[in-house]
């Protein structure tokens, strides 16, 4: 549920990305499914009720549980969960199947960041069609945002990322480092650390577009516009993109973020040994330091995102995703009960169970939930401070409908200001460029500001 | 030379190396030494038996691929080189220019096309979606060409007509011989390629139980990347020391096939 990038991926992603949009722009839709395209919620029990398969592409083990336990409750439906490839693997394959009108599954996982691409290529289907949208009030607002683009719900959101500042406290106190609350303070404590220990960092960053991206809503910036579903605005130089590019340069230029990409088996290494003291990233981050790095246990804790001015509560979603149903599907119907058991039924608590962190605001505001103690990080009740983040995220963020091409790009342009120790707003303003000539070329009427 | 030892041996020494740890002493102790207890026999157990032996099942979708896919290649390789080399036909310059052009055309450029091509045949997400185009191996049969010109005097395919063999039995028990240095040549090349096959099975299948051990091994190591998702690259790391194994036992196992001239004498020059 991670952005993440490498070379292979990117050309591939680039060659399926600019296959699918172009063809969908051509006003070509893709194949429509079977019988019933819609219907409410009876239709949708008695389609349950009767004998059929559906298949669902998803990379988050939970799935598999969920499925199971639907298929008790529903003996006649059988839910065929398939991993497909975790993100951009699993969007190149949908891509193509989209693009060649069959082999699309009936429901398929898809990023908050991912799903604009696939909602305004037409080829997910609407889900106020099962009158889903009632369900807006049982999401955090701006996981509801994220799935409704337009005036149509294209995904029941599943779990969501709100950011938090994870830090190692066992290192903090060795060397004497305040929690830092701005990101002033930030900028110190990893000077600080780092001159105690110069193979400590505050944090790890090679240059992520999924991290900048949230970094950027965070600061207030809103450098994606889209009207009308092919007019987009760009601006990666708007107030609140320099605001974090000005900060984010001070680390850069004094060598003071470790040079270890996320998610490799250094940086879980680096998170365990103390070299890594802190992480801003979404709120499913206890689940993965606790089965990626069990050994530091207990040295963990939680505190809110540190923020430009003192006093401010702002934060962003960073990762998470929703499950969309596919235009293609023959069996739209199943597809839209196993959804709604999924994300807004029994299915949370599984995924919640799973190390999912909700978006169901009835899961998040529970005392079971809010109370919960975590072991791992010294019995600290982490929730509170992750739900608080969640309710504080800055309104008004939309991604791009050719993210996934945008975000492959990334290591190419902002990458290169921080493989050269440049100035990330020139990387910006790169990336900027090499985004909006690319969609141009697939149709979009692009606008840089 | 002692650079290039280090270059090309140093990563499988790391891969050895790594492969003797748990998950814990991978991420605690220096990469390049064995640390901790000896774990690899737990590993390779782990390996082979995580979610329901699922390694064993893209293992095998390997070896059927690079069985059928190889093999096959490289018996096409040879049936149309050596038609190419000893046989005149009109076109032939066309055929010269097309398979010139088809191996200046990189596979993955063609993975897109091939998938919408195969999904209107219904073919994708199936074995034949990655067997067929590892079947058509253009290098391999302008290096069986080229090889063929001068490996295969065309005096003794004269002679042998003479005796009245037919061209199937000249090329299957003459052609095929003198070739075989040549052959054994385009197996490995195609053996090694469709061994490291990655991107072409990764758009052509959702389905993992038809994996090879690329797509699969990189599944495992994502799983690092997702909610509750298990952190497992000591299996990720032993599962690539399984996956060479084979490869480099087919490197000394053929290496013996490997070399040339074979039909140098047979002729008088």
């Amino acid at each position: 549920m991670k952005a993440t990038h490498s070379t292979l991926r990117r050309t591939a992603v680039a060659v399926a990305t600019g296959l699918a949009l172009s063809l969908s722009l051509a006003a070509c839709s893709a194949a429509g499914g079977g019988s019933a395209e819609t219907g409410n919620a009876d239709d949708i029990a008695a389609a349950l009720k009767e004998k059929s398969t559906i298949t669902v592409w998803a990379w988050a083990p939970a799935v598999e549980d969920i499925a199971k336990a639907f298929e008790k409750e529903n003996p006649n439906v059988t839910v065929k969960v398939v991993n497909a490839g975790t993100g951009n693997d699993q969007y190149i394959k949908l891509q193509n199947a989209i693009k060649a009108g069959s082999g699309a599954p009936d429901i398929a996982q898809i990023e908050y960041y991912a799903l604009p691409q696939f909602a305004l290529s037409d080829a997910l289907a609407d889900l106020t069609d099962f009158g889903f949208d009632q369900y807006a009030s049982d999401y955090t607002d701006s996981t509801w945002g994220s799935v409704n683009l337009g005036d149509g719900i294209y995904a029941l959101p599943q779990d969501s990322g709100p950011m938090a500042m994870f830090y190692n406290k066992a290192v903090f106190d060795q060397y004497g480092i305040e929690v830092p609350t701005t990101w002033d303070e930030y900028i110190a404590a990893a000077e600080k650390l780092h001159a105690a220990n110069p193979n400590a960092y505050i944090t790890n960053d090679t240059g992520d577009a999924g991290f900048t991206t949230s970094m950027i809503w965070q600061a207030g910036g809103q450098p994606y516009t889209t009207k009308d579903s092919t007019d987009v605005t760009l601006n990666l130089q708007d107030e609140g993109s320099k605001k974090f590019a000005d900060t984010w340069n001070q680390l850069l230029d004094n060598d003071l973020l470790a040079p270890t990409p996320s998610w490799s088996d250094e940086w879980y290494k680096g998170l365990g040994d103390g070299t890594i003291a802190t992480l801003n990233i979404g709120a499913w981050m206890p689940g993965n330091l606790e089965s990626g790095v069990p050994e530091a246990s207990g040295d963990w804790r939680v505190a809110p995102l540190p923020t430009y001015t003192a006093g401010d509560t702002a934060s962003a979603e960073n990762g998470g995703g929703g499950d969309a149903i596919l235009k293609q599907s023959k069996n739209k119907l199943v597809a839209a009960g196993f959804l709604q058991y999924m994300n807004e039924g029994e299915g949370t608590q599984i995924s919640i169970d799973a190390g999912g962190f909700p978006s169901t605001v009835a899961d998040l505001d529970s005392d079971e939930f809010l109370g919960y103690e975590s072991e791992y990080f010294g019995g600290q009740k982490i929730n509170e401070v992750l739900v608080q983040s969640a309710k504080d995220v800055v309104p008004g963020w939309s991604y791009l409908p050719f993210q996934v091409y945008s975000n492959s790009i990334f290591s190419d342009t902002v990458g290169q200001a921080y493989a050269n120790k440049g100035d990330i707003n020139e990387g910006l303003t790169a990336w900027q460029k090499a985004t909006a000539s690319y969609g141009n070329e697939q149709g979009f009427t692009v606008t840089e500001k | 030379m002692g650079a290039l030892l280090i270059y090309s041996l140093l990563p499988l020494f790391w891969l050895f190396v790594n492969s003797t740890k748990t998950q814990a002493e991978l991420l605690n102790s220096f990469g390049l030494w064995f640390s901790g207890p000896n774990a690899l026999w737990d590993n390779i157990v782990a390996t082979v038996t995580y979610n329901d032996g699922v390694f064993v099942r893209w293992f095998g979708n390997t070896l059927l691929y690079v069985v059928v896919g190889a093999g096959g290649a490289t018996f096409l390789a040879a049936l149309g080189g050596y038609g190419l080399a000893k046989f005149n036909f009109p076109g032939k310059k066309a055929v010269f220019a097309v398979v010139l052009g088809a191996v200046a055309i990189p596979g993955t450029a063609l993975a897109v096309p091939t998938f919408l091509m195969f999904s209107q045949m219904g073919l994708t997400n199936t074995p034949w979606a990655v067997i067929l185009p590892s079947l058509i191996s253009p290098f391999g049969l302008y290096l069986i060409w080229t090889y063929a010109l001068d490996a295969v005097p065309t005096e003794v395919l004269e002679a042998a007509r003479m005796d009245g063999a037919g061209e199937f039995r000249t090329f299957f028990t003459i052609s095929l011989k003198l070739l075989a240095p040549g052959l054994v040549t385009v197996l490995l090349f195609t053996l090694v390629a469709t061994w490291n096959n990655y991107f072409l099975p990764l758009i052509m299948l959702s389905e993992p139980t038809w994996y090879p051990l690329t797509v699969g091994l990189k599944q495992w190591s994502a799983q690092a990347q997702t909610v509750g998702g298990d952190v497992i690259y000591n299996l990720v790391i032993t599962g690539s020391l399984l996956t060479i194994v084979p490869i480099i036992v087919a490197f000394l196992f053929l290496q013996r096939y490997w070399q040339s001239g074979l039909a140098s004498g047979s002729v008088k020059a």
